[in-house]
This record gives C-alpha cells, sequence and structure tokens, in this order.
C-alpha cells in the first residue's frame, strides 16, 4: 500500500483574493487588504478594521434556496470548495460518494447569522427564531452543507483548534485516507464579522486598536500591537498519490510529508511557553524524516502581539538555529482568519514551492525586533521544496504541518 | 501494524447523578431524570421539558478560577475527567505528558454563556451594535469550543494531541473515534477523551421549537422520552458529560490497569442528504455500523447489545430501525437494543460520550439498561428495545450508534476483554 498523501487543488477566498491567483498577486506584490469595517459601523469599538473579503461571487456557488439557510461562513466555503475542486479537475459526481469525505476546521461557527436570530429571539415578544438557526449557527454547519451539495458520505470530521484546526485538518485528512478513503476536502475558513463576534474577540485584549491599516498589524515588529481579525480562509484537495496518479491529477502541488500537533498545558496569557510549540515543529520534521537545514521556507503563527512573537521566534530559532530558516508571513495583509488562516498559509506555501518564489514578509518596520530570524523582506527566488507551516490555536494549542514537493509533481 | 486500545476509566456527569455510579444507577434502574425546565424560565415555548443535572462545581472539586473562567460545559467536561483518571487509577504526573493527550467533542459549546453574555451587551436585543464594554474577561473563551480541551490539557499539563470534536450530535462518538486513532497511529499513548455539552437555554429552545424536533408533550415530564414508542413525539433535550481514559493496550498491560473493555471498531459516514431529514432506509448508518463490525471481526450474533441513538423522534427511532436490520439481518430481532435518551434526555454531543460510557459500564456489569417509558409497539419499530427494566446478561460486545444535523452517522464497538476475540 501506497501511503503517501497529495494535495492536488486549493480555493481561496480571502481578503487577499477570491482565486488562488489573485491570493498570489496580492501576496507577492504586498499588497494591504487591511480595511475598515464595511460589515457594519464599527467607528464606536475601539477595533475598527479588518480584512474582509470583497466582491464575493455566492450565487456562482450557491443557490438563492440555500443562500438564505447558511451563514456567511459557509457560502465563503462553498466558493472555495467549487475553485479547489475544478483547480484539481476533480468531478465529484462521478466519484464513488462513500470515497470523499470533508474534514474542517471550524471555530465559531455562522456568527451574523447567530446574532440575527438571537436579536430575533430577545427583540421580539414571540420568543421565536427562524427555522435554519439549527442549522446554520452551529460549528459543523459548514462541513454538513458540503458533504451534502458534493455528495461526499465518507467519514468526515469538524475540528475546533482556533487557529490549529486549520493544518489539523490536513493531518486528519490524511489520517481519513490512511482508513480507506481516496479523497478529502480540507481546510477551513472563519467569518468572525458581527459585531457580537467582535466583542467575544475584543475580550481576549489580543486585538490591535491601531486604526491604520498600514500599521494595525506587525507580526515580529518593534511596534507590534496585536492581531487585526479577517475573514475567510481556503479548501484543499487531499488525496491518496494512488488515487491522483490513477486519475491523471493535473497538479500534484505537495505531499501532507509531517505534521505534530501538541498543547501548551498551561493557559497562554500573558505569553505563552515556547517548548511545546518548537516541539511540534520537530514532531512534524520527524515525521517527514526532514532535517531542519533542510527546509526551504516556514510561515509562522505571525500573532502579532508582542509575548506571542518572541515565544514564537523562541521556538523557531530553538529548532533551527539563528537565521537556520527563511520566514515569511502575509497576515499583515490579510489579517488573522483563525483556522482559516491557518489554511491560507497553507495553500501558499504550495504557491511558492509551484513558482519557486518566497512572497515578501509584510509589516515588518526597519525599527524591527532584534530577532535571529531571516524574514525575507522582499521577494526571493529560491527552490521551495520543503516548507513548514506553523499555526496556534487559542490558549495553548500548537500545529505544524510539513509540505514537501513530490517527485511526481507535474506543477507548472 | 496499528496499535490496540483499551478503555481503562470512566467518568460522567449526567441528569440525575454527578458521577457514573450515580448515572447508572439511575439508568439501571429505569428511572428518568426528565422534568420541566429550571434553568430558566420556559413558558414561551413549545417544548418546556428537559433534563438537567444538579451540577455544584465545588463538590466536584473544581478550583474557584476554573469556576470563574470556564463554562458550564467546560465545568462538566472538568469534573468527568477527574473521576475518569482516578478511576482509571492513573498517576498522571508520573506519565510522560508529552504522550498524552485530550480529544473532548461538543455539538454546541459555549452557546448558553454565548447567549446570556449577548442579552446584556445588547441590552436584551435592542441594539445590533453591542456595547462590548459590557463583556466577561471570558467572553472568547466562550465563542471558541476549543476552549473545552484547552481547559483539561491545562488542568493536567497535557503536552499531547489536544482537539475539539464538534460534528453536531455525532460529536461523541467522534471524539472518542479520534482519540482511537490517534492511539492506533502512535500518535499518543494515552488519551482523555469523551464529550461535554450544557445547551440548555432560549436560543437552544427556540431553536429546536422552530423545527419541530423537540417533544411539545409537556404536561407529565418525568415521561416526556418516549424513544421507540408509538407516541414518541420528539426529543427531550439533556446535558451533561462523560469521559474515558483510553491507552493502549501495551501501556495499560505494562501498568496492570483494570479493562473495562477495547475499542474494536469506528466508523463515520455522512448521508449527503439533508441537514436534518433523513430517509427512512438508514443506509448510511448501516454502512457505519458494517465498517466498524468488519474493522472489528465481528458478526451479527457477536452482538450483545445496542446502545442506540434513539432520540425519539418520529424519524429517527423508524431510520435507526432499520439501519440495524440491514446490518444485522433477522439477528437484530435478538439483540437487545435500548435508548437511555428514555431517562437522561438528549445532551446533544455529549450524549454519544455517555452512551459509550454505558456501553463500557454494561460490559464490565453484564447489565443492560432500558428505554423507560416504553409502552406502545410502533409497527414501524420492531426491535427488543429492552422496556422500562434492566435485564442482566453476559454482554460481550456492545455497539453503539450517533446520528447528527449535518447527515452524519456513526458508530463505535467495545469488546469485553478476552472475549469473541478472533
Amino acid at each position: 500500500m501506497n501511503a503517501t498523501t497529495v494535495i492536488t487543488g486549493v480555493g481561496v477566498v480571502a481578503p487577499s483574493g477570491t482565486t488562488a491567483p489573485e491570493h498570489w498577486a496580492t501576496v507577492t506584490a504586498g499588497t494591504s487588504r487591511l480595511g475598515p469595517i464595511s460589515a457594519f459601523d464599527a467607528t464606536g469599538y475601539p477595533v475598527r478594521i479588518a480584512g474582509e473579503v470583497r466582491a464575493l461571487d455566492i450565487a456562482g456557488s450557491m443557490d438563492g434556496r440555500l443562500i438564505v439557510q447558511t451563514d456567511r461562513w459557509t457560502q465563503m466555503a462553498f466558493v472555495a470548495a467549487q475553485e479547489a475542486l475544478a483547480d484539481a479537475a476533480l468531478r465529484l459526481a462521478d466519484a464513488d460518494p462513500y470515497q470523499v469525505s470533508v474534514v474542517m476546521a471550524s471555530s465559531s461557527g455562522g456568527n451574523q447569522f447567530g446574532q440575527r436570530e438571537l436579536q430575533r429571539l430577545w427583540s421580539h415578544p414571540s420568543r421565536t427564531v427562524g427555522a435554519y438557526q439549527s442549522i446554520a449557527w452551529f460549528y459543523a454547519a459548514t462541513v454538513g452543507q458540503l458533504s451534502i451539495r458534493h455528495q461526499a458520505k465518507g467519514s468526515s470530521n469538524v475540528l475546533a483548534a482556533e487557529s490549529a484546526g486549520g493544518l489539523d485538518s490536513l493531518a486528519h485528512a490524511v489520517r481519513t485516507i490512511g482508513r480507506g478513503v481516496s479523497v478529502v476536502l480540507a481546510g477551513g475558513l472563519e467569518a468572525p464579522l458581527s459585531p457580537y463576534a467582535l466583542a467575544c474577540q475584543m475580550a481576549s485584549r489580543l486585538l490591535s486598536h491601531d486604526e491604520n491599516p498600514l500599521s494595525a498589524y506587525r507580526p515580529f515588529d518593534a511596534g507590534a500591537s496585536g492581531y487585526v481579525p479577517g475573514e475567510g480562509g481556503a479548501v484543499l484537495i487531499v488525496e491518496s498519490l494512488d488515487h491522483a496518479v490513477a486519475r491523471d491529477a493535473p497538479t500534484i502541488y505537495a505531499e501532507i510529508a509531517g505534521w505534530g500537533m501538541t498543547h501548551d498545558g498551561r493557559h497562554t496569557s500573558p505569553e505563552p511557553g515556547h517548548e511545546q510549540y518548537a516541539r511540534s515543529m520537530r514532531l512534524a520534521l520527524e515525521r517527514a524524516d526532514t532535517a531542519p537545514d533542510e527546509v526551504d521556507l516556514l510561515i509562522p503563527d505571525a500573532m502579532g502581539v508582542p509575548g506571542y512573537d518572541r515565544s514564537e521566534a523562541r521556538a523557531i530559532t530553538e529548532v533551527f538555529g539563528p537565521g537556520g530558516v527563511p520566514v515569511t508571513s502575509h497576515k499583515s495583509l490579510t489579517g488573522r482568519m483563525y483556522q482559516g488562516g491557518a489554511a491560507l498559509d497553507a495553500v501558499t506555501a504550495l504557491l511558492a514551492m509551484r513558482e519557486r518564489l518566497i512572497p515578501p514578509m509584510t509589516g515588518l518596520s526597519r525599527s524591527a525586533r532584534d530577532y535571529d530570524i531571516d524574514f525575507v523582506r522582499t521577494a526571493r527566488e529560491a527552490a521551495v521544496d520543503k516548507v513548514l507551516v506553523c499555526a496556534r490555536g487559542f490558549d495553548g494549542y500548537n500545529s505544524s504541518l510539513l509540505l514537501r514537493r513530490h517527485q511526481n509533481g507535474r506543477a507548472a | 501494524m496499528s496499535r490496540r486500545v483499551v478503555v481503562t476509566g470512566v467518568g460522567a456527569v449526567t441528569p440525575g447523578g454527578s458521577n457514573a455510579k450515580a448515572f447508572w444507577s439511575l439508568i439501571t434502574e429505569g428511572r428518568t431524570a426528565t422534568r420541566r425546565i429550571t434553568l430558566f424560565d420556559p413558558a414561551p415555548f413549545r417544548s418546556q421539558v428537559a433534563a438537567e443535572c444538579d451540577f455544584d462545581p465545588v463538590s466536584a472539586g473544581l478550583s474557584p478560577r476554573e469556576i470563574r473562567r470556564s463554562d458550564r460545559y467546560v465545568q462538566f467536561g472538568l469534573a468527568a475527567s477527574a473521576e475518569a483518571i482516578a478511576d482509571s487509577g492513573l498517576e498522571l504526573t508520573s506519565e510522560p505528558r508529552d504522550r498524552v493527550g485530550v480529544v473532548m467533542g461538543s455539538a454546541v459549546g459555549g452557546t448558553t454563556a454565548l447567549e446570556a453574555e449577548y442579552v446584556v451587551l445588547s441590552d436584551v436585543g435592542r441594539d445590533w451594535l453591542v456595547d462590548s464594554r459590557y463583556s466577561g474577561p471570558f467572553l472568547y473563551e466562550a465563542l471558541v469550543p476549543s476552549s473545552l480541551a484547552a481547559d483539561l490539557a491545562v488542568r493536567y499539563d497535557l503536552h499531547g494531541p489536544a482537539q475539539v470534536v464538534s460534528t453536531g450530535c455525532t460529536s461523541g462518538i467522534d471524539a472518542i473515534g479520534y482519540a482511537y486513532q490517534l492511539l492506533q497511529d502512535g500518535e499518543a499513548d494515552l488519551m482523555i477523551a469523551g464529550a461535554s455539552d450544557s445547551p440548555l437555554s432560549p436560543v437552544t429552545s427556540a431553536s429546536f421549537d422552530a423545527i419541530k424536533a423537540t417533544t411539545p408533550q409537556n404536561d407529565d415530564p418525568a415521561h416526556a422520552s418516549r424513544p421507540f414508542d408509538r407516541d414518541r413525539a420528539g426529543f427531550v433535550l439533556g446535558e451533561g458529560a462523560a469521559v474515558l481514559v483510553l491507552e493502549t493496550l501495551e501501556h495499560a498491560t505494562r501498568r496492570g490497569a483494570r479493562i473495562y473493555c477495547e475499542v474494536v471498531g469506528y466508523a463515520a459516514r455522512g448521508n449527503g442528504f439533508h441537514m436534518t431529514g433523513l430517509r427512512p432506509d438508514g443506509v448510511e448508518m448501516s454502512l457505519a455500523i458494517d465498517s466498524a463490525m468488519a474493522q472489528a471481526r465481528l458478526n451479527a450474533e457477536d452482538i450483545s447489545y445496542i446502545c442506540a441513538h434513539g432520540s425519539g423522534t418520529r424519524q429517527n427511532d423508524r431510520h435507526e430501525t432499520a439501519a440495524f436490520k440491514r446490518s444485522l439481518g433477522q439477528t437484530a430481532y435478538q439483540i437487545p437494543v435500548s435508548s437511555i435518551k428514555s431517562m437522561i434526555g438528549h445532551s446533544l454531543g455529549a450524549v454519544g460520550a455517555i452512551e459509550m460510557a454505558a456501553c463500557a459500564l454494561a460490559i464490565d456489569t453484564d447489565v443492560v439498561p432500558p428505554t423507560a417509558n416504553w409502552a406502545n409497539r410502533d409497527p414501524e419499530c420492531d426491535l427488543d428495545y429492552v422496556p422500562n427494566t434492566a435485564r442482566e446478561l453476559t454482554v460481550n460486545v456492545a455497539l453503539s450508534v450517533g446520528s447528527g444535523f449535518g447527515g452524519f452517522q456513526s458508530a463505535m464497538i467495545f469488546r469485553k476483554p478476552g472475549a469473541v476475540d478472533r
């Protein structure tokens, strides 16, 4: 049995673009997509900017009846899944439905839909909610709807480890394929921009109050002041190599070669420890039988909160040595999209491998902190064969995922 | 070669009892813990009954800090995990914590706390632009259900894989299944695994009212949950948690642990049909059962007991009965099937773990809990539902299933140590 698991399609819905090519153009150009929140009037809140998805064509991926039954979070997932399937040239209508699964991360559900129904429940004497509240708000809504839409009747799952879940979904796709499924739709998206969901996020005290989109979110910078929330994420098509080869998949982006999941075992505030985070990186490398100096690129969590940045830098330096691996992150352009951001980072890694180009690290000023890290400040051409993507989930979750170019890769 | 996995500890917080022993007494005595809702005024709602936990976090041993920062469902999880770990005889401090993880299921996470805070921040629904200055300090913990596994990992300083699984009403089975797979694959040696939910709040009642999933029969709360009965009219909400200690057989043997049972099969399928509707044929649930049985290398005759999903809705009980017959053939008529939701209600994501705890205890004690409130046969539900009185029998193999919104269907099998070993 060939246990190799590969990624053959990607779909993006993010502030950086509603297709993968558009996302890539944004991150290679280093264009910020943060701006004043337009979803509602945020002028009364200390957090007024965010990364929003603009010009989303939902009707192209979802019929009108379903649009009224779902939150924006599920709608974005439908658009991203459609692109990912098209990119993989995978026609699920021809597939055995029991050989297809959906394993995605979710950490806050259908926020806007939920707030609207809570308002109806509490502001009207009738004390009712609409018929779709029970299927639109809960964490499994998107995976459930996608599995119905695409007739994915294999073993599905919904993982909640905040941001880390976006990478965990890809690791669990490998476990699921190892148990006999051929194709998994993985990744995750997040729609955190309703007034109440924003209030919940602000309670963590990790968000930036800076109103200037160009300075608000600066991971690893001396002026780091917190993160800016963003909406969106990515869907990735994960397949067994055998299946991908047998159907002559047009692109094998990479192999999922390793992962490591750990927990800090303690609450993270005010400053998380770095030991377990570093261990998740080592676990991913060991599983892939890869030495630290073989890694061509690391995409960090990039929280933009000084204590978190310090501990992340320390974990990276401990595993790779001073300046031991090129590091880049585009989170300052899009905002932190939680599990969606981790899934999108995985897509960026795949595109960097395909284009043999490391996009620039954005948000760093010249007065950056003196970390011993090789930040890729301007786009760098490089043979990007192995990428470690890292993510931390709120309150102690650490995940790392190693993506490796596959020899069968017929990347353009 | 995948590793064998066993259950070595059981903990539960359920309606009618704050530990596994009280839970087991309740359900084997056929008593019900359903009542008119007391946690809030249910008068505006169509369904006004539920199975509530009389839970006291202080007597459950939670620290003042845990009580302050944790929602009710997290508190249930902490209490159930403490019991399970004590029951397993583990000294976690002497275990290599890098190899110990936690996977917990929850369908709705911090919904109850989110709603309570929403009422304050929105000034009772008046303001769309909620006033964030009124929020409590742990509101973000309420938003993200990952808080559940995080708080358990923190309590026991666990450094292995941590995860919350949220597949609606199959979350409990799927969380234990996820932990089982991690142990099989060598990603950990020991896992704290279970599920917790405390969904009882106005928004939950209103949500299920809106689709008429819960029972409107409010006049006799103690007999409101009527799975497999001809006159069943919908499910009765519940709350609670169960946690199991799962470890590799090798690890359990090395430390001389008492073994309740072995996890021998787990599978999930999606029906790809409808978010809430079920086709009467039960094909996907049956396929999940078939897969779990194939992993366990068991035949229909080997199944001693089925702990059913048995929610008490018209469609579920019919769907599930069809699935059992599809997988087990004529043998289905010989196998005792019961729904403990008749006594402890339907605690959404938690209940699958509570039902797996019931399977472990059934194997351990050779007693099968009954389906309470069963009075009249439904022609479409014609199996042996163990009506009203528990039954003593040798329980070598217990199968449990779950079915949830989103079309999720899951099945898991526990086997008595040394029994039917193929």
